[in-house]
């Protein structure tokens, strides 16, 4: 196939790149933690036109056995490319391209991660690159450290990663498609923000050492950058749940959902209401019934109370002014709020 | 190999539940959960769907290549579609070869889609015996709330009915084709937990049902595929009750994937 873009120019005179960067300006990154449910910890990132989706498992058993460390819990990422996410078909299944990138992945994370605080165990961390373009191990990488804290994993810090290179003799930030394919060098980079240790280095192509040092320079600045977008995405998700039990788990989805989420989860609460109060009845018009019968026949205002709970607090809720039940009962508004509160709150 | 554990406690209760006609999200038993599809949702494939079935969560890409056809059908396209049980989708699920359960759904799929004659291959024909469209269809499971079954199935037709057949890769003066889909089955799978039938199930009771079936119909409720699975068993009038179902709800969930 004739190549369309060897003869492109991937950077103008004024330093304006294909896309319309500037040589030091980052693709748009978006990240979301706890997109998955039943991942332990899970994040969706979009970088540029990458599309990258992290679940993370564990700290769970190691299968096979033989991988076990008796001192401390390994760490396993698979960094998988989905067959439709790039332009000519991937076979799927790992390659050794894939494979190595989950090897280097999988050590960056371990170096984070407090591994010591659970022995034999291991946390996987599967990486699934939805669409690429570009720059997906870093990608990847970013995303599976937010995965892991939503996960709840110990570590040290979030990992933000970034792919500089070389196109034209010029050095620039995250490389995009056209200039990872025709520029002259690439250099994937990880850095720890809080310790500046770097866990991540790779480089193919061609520099000279300053052109190098400016490259790495380059790379740290914008990992901070990357870094900030990462623990918004965590306080995103995780600032909500301070709020009482109920709201947090609507608001962590975007505005739209969490409206249609909170509808449907009205109904389905309906429901169970519903549900349960069918069970009741019919468990209690047995029980009730039989007590009623071999015990004194009792006004049926005594088994009410726990009979049919909900209509009870509705109907104190309407005389809300007298809250001391003049039975001297515990106060029914005071069991209402806790049973709610449990019920609704004890999502995760 | 994780083994699925579930409770007896939790599997009396499903099935107790059940008995009475209830399911434990309250749903009723014929109810299928809310159903979201977002179409053409990746840039990198020639078709793409994303569908949430309940909290089921997966994603499909439609890639077309050119490639050389099979040696008895010379001037046909060639279409082929894979599913898997990926590791991402359930802690129970694990990477490498797939199993026969990955398999199982692979194929059924494969039949609900490709049997039923969906896409006319005979367009997909660039020069005969040398050269065809290869359409790809894969489906790859992100999260497993149950009934994989059917979220693949849908996931694949909207998928599909937004493929374009990328004419101008070969030819830059010819437009990419919207590939176009000749009928469209759409599936329904439905369990026995004891003696009671109930559609779309959820992922407990995926993992305590006795008997699961899988009913795809097209446009004029004609069935196109069946696959029948686990060690249970449904009554004629059980099968039928399915199909039934199969032809109203699919009915409703089509014009949702392909339009």
């Amino acid at each position: 196939m004739s190549d369309p873009y060897t003869d492109i120019q991937l950077i103008d005179k004024k330093g304006k790149r294909l896309d319309g960067r500037k040589v030091d300006e980052l693709r748009p990154i978006t990240i979301e933690a706890g997109v998955l449910d039943r991942a332990d910890g899970s994040c969706f990132l979009e970088w540029g036109d990458n599309k990258v989706i992290v679940g993370v498992y564990g700290p769970r058993e190691v299968h096979p056995r033989h991988m076990q460390n008796p001192l401390r819990g390994i760490v396993r990422a698979r960094y998988n490319m989905t067959p439709f996410s790039v332009s000519e078909r991937k076979r799927p299944g790992p390659d050794r391209r894939s494979t190595e990138i989950s090897k280097l992945i999988s050590e960056a994370l371990e170096n984070v991660v407090l591994t010591d605080r659970f022995p034999r165990t291991t946390v996987d961390v599967f990486i699934e690159v939805l669409e690429a373009s570009a720059g997906t191990r870093c990608a990847g990488l970013t995303a599976a450290s937010v995965a892991l804290a939503d996960a709840g994993i110990p570590m040290k810090d979030l990992v933000p990663s970034v792919a500089s290179g070389k196109i034209g003799d010029k050095v620039v930030l995250d490389l995009g498609k056209e200039e990872d394919n025709f520029g002259e060098a690439d250099v994937p980079f990880a850095m720890v923000p809080r310790t500046g240790e770097v866990v991540l280095l790779q480089m193919d192509g061609h520099l000279t050492q300053e052109e190098f040092s400016e490259i790495l320079e380059m790379n740290r600045k914008a990992s901070m950058e990357i870094y900030e977008i990462q623990k918004a995405a965590l306080v995103k998700r995780y600032s909500s749940f301070t709020e009482e039990g109920e709201t947090s788990e609507e608001s962590e989805e975007p505005p739209k959902k969490a409206k249609e989420a909170k509808e449907a989860k009205e109904v389905k609460e309906v429901k169970e209401v519903k549900e349960v109060k069918e069970v009741k009845e019919t468990l209690e018009t047995k029980e009730v019934k039989e007590a009623l019968e071999t015990k004194e026949a009792k006004a049926p205002e005594e088994p009410a109370p726990h009979k049919d709970q909900k209509a009870d607090i509705q109907a104190h809720e309407v005389d809300a002014g007298e809250v001391k039940k003049p039975d001297g009962k515990p106060a029914p508004e005071e069991i209402k709020s806790g049973d709610t509160g449990t019920e609704e709150g004890g999502g995760k | 190999m994780p083994v699925n554990i579930v409770s007896y406690i939790k599997k009396d209760y499903i099935r107790s539940m059940a008995e009475k006609g209830i399911r434990l999200d309250g749903r009723g038993m014929d109810e299928m959960r809310e159903l979201t599809v977002e179409k053409d949702y990746l840039g990198s494939a020639e078709g793409s769907a994303r569908i949430k079935l309940g909290k089921t969560d997966v994603v499909v890409g439609v890639k077309i290549d050119p490639g050389t056809p099979f040696s008895d059908r010379p001037n046909l396209g060639v279409l082929i579609s894979t599913a898997e049980l990926t590791a991402i989708s359930s802690p129970l699920h694990e990477s490498g070869p797939p199993r026969p359960p990955a398999i199982e759904l692979a194929r059924v799929t494969d039949r609900s889609i490709r049997e039923s004659q969906t896409i006319d291959l005979a367009p997909l024909c660039i020069e005969e015996g040398e050269k065809v469209w290869m359409i790809f269809i894969d489906i790859h499971p992100l999260d497993y709330h149950g009934n994989l079954f059917d979220a693949c199935q849908y996931g694949a037709m909207a998928a599909l009915s937004t493929a374009k057949v990328p004419w101008s890769k070969l030819d830059e003066k010819r437009k990419d084709e919207p590939l176009g889909t000749h009928t469209a089955p759409v599936s329904l799978t439905a369990v026995k937990i004891g003696s009671k039938v109930m559609i779309d199930p959820s992922l407990d009771e995926d993992e305590v049902a006795d008997a699961r079936i899988t009913v795809s119909t097209d446009e004029n409720g004609d069935i196109r595929a069946m696959q029948k699975g686990l060690n249970g068993s449904f009554t004629i009038d059980e099968v039928k009750y399915v199909v039934k179902l199969s032809e109203e709800l699919g009915s409703k969930v089509r014009p949702k994937l392909m339009d």
